[in-house]
């Protein structure tokens, strides 16, 4: 049976909602790890989660980067296990060299919270595996930095690697710039690194893991990444 | 051991486009103080450093800059140490 860490930062806030999904709604057991532990060994996937670790006051993501377990992230990600980011946990990863690109201030200048819809972009992440292809999700998104910036060349390099996993998208599935919510580069919601192990998304799957919070689709990259997972052990 | 004032100017890349100065400068333009071209938004820190000598004060602020003060996918930096 897999297991799961997952990340505690000073200033995280959905480290138990990752759990929860993970542990009593999809029944694979999940362990909150403090941010000073230096080990993750024994674990097949680590997810760093939301919230605003060590403040967002110098840059999100810029002091969490030096957190001791970020180096057991680090090697992690060079084992090939699944390292996942969600909002302020994909922040982390780009700080940390782990993703390609930065976040700016949404185009908006505002904190964006609200439902919107992704494409998967590919099927081969850790996140995307069991989707079908083009599958559109509804799923909220709430920051301030998630207007995602990466220079031309990377951003061709990223595309032509298909490493994009998910986009902005309108309710048909389209890209309009209605639908791009924070004025992301090529509408980006997420991305791996070239191996495909390490993904980062800004929407939030542990809050859209039952009906009863508006929709159920983050389950369904919950229980991609338990497959992944499972294909490879 | 002497105390010096390290300034870093945090700067966005001239290629990276800048919602916060776009927005000030709208702001310019409605209160018709006009006559700006442009406004890029950056970040200024006053660091007092506690090193033997000049050169040691800068490299040790550089460092700071380029580790933690800035992202270098983002932004430039300079350093000055006031005499």
């Amino acid at each position: 049976m897999p297991r799961f860490a997952v990340c505690v930062f000073p200033g995280s806030n959905c480290e138990e909602d990752v759990q929860y999904a993970l542990q009593s709604v999809l029944g694979e057991p999940t362990d909150l790890v403090w941010h000073k532990d230096p080990s993750l060994e024994g674990y097949d996937a680590v997810i760093l989660p939301g919230g605003f670790a060590h403040g967002d006051y110098l840059r999100p993501g810029a002091v969490a980067r030096f957190s001791p377990i970020m180096t057991a992230v680090q090697k992690m990600a060079e084992e090939g296990k699944a390292v996942i980011g969600i909002c302020n946990g994909f922040q982390m990863l780009q700080e940390a060299g782990l993703l390609p690109g930065a976040m700016l201030r949404n185009q908006t200048l505002t904190y964006i919270c609200r439902y919107l819809y992704l494409r998967a972009e590919q099927l081969g992440s850790p996140l995307t595996v069991g989707l079908t292809e083009g599958e559109i999700l509804r799923i909220p998104i709430g920051h301030a930095d998630g207007n995602y910036y990466a220079d031309d060349e990377t951003l061709e390099t990223l595309e032509r690697n298909n490493q994009v996993v998910f986009r902005y998208v309108n309710a048909q599935g389209a890209r309009d710039d209605t639908a791009n919510p924070n004025g992301a580069a090529n509408a980006i919601a997420g991305v791996t690194n070239e191996r495909g192990n390490v993904l980062g998304l800004m929407p939030h799957p542990d809050r859209s893991y039952q009906e009863e919070l508006g929709t159920a689709d983050g389950r369904k990259l919950f229980e991609s990444l338990i497959a992944w997972i499972k294909e490879r052990n | 051991m002497t105390l010096m004032k390290a300034n870093v100017i945090v700067k966005l890349k001239s290629a990276v486009h800048d919602p916060q100065g776009e927005t000030i400068l709208r702001a310019l333009e409605q209160l018709e103080l006009g006559r700006v071209e442009s406004v890029r938004q950056g970040k200024f820190f006053e660091l007092t450093v506690d090193a033997s000598s000049k050169e040691e004060a800068k490299k040790i602020a550089r460092d700071i800059a380029l580790r933690v003060l800035s992202n270098p996918v983002l932004e430039v930096f300079q350093v000055e140490i006031e005499s």
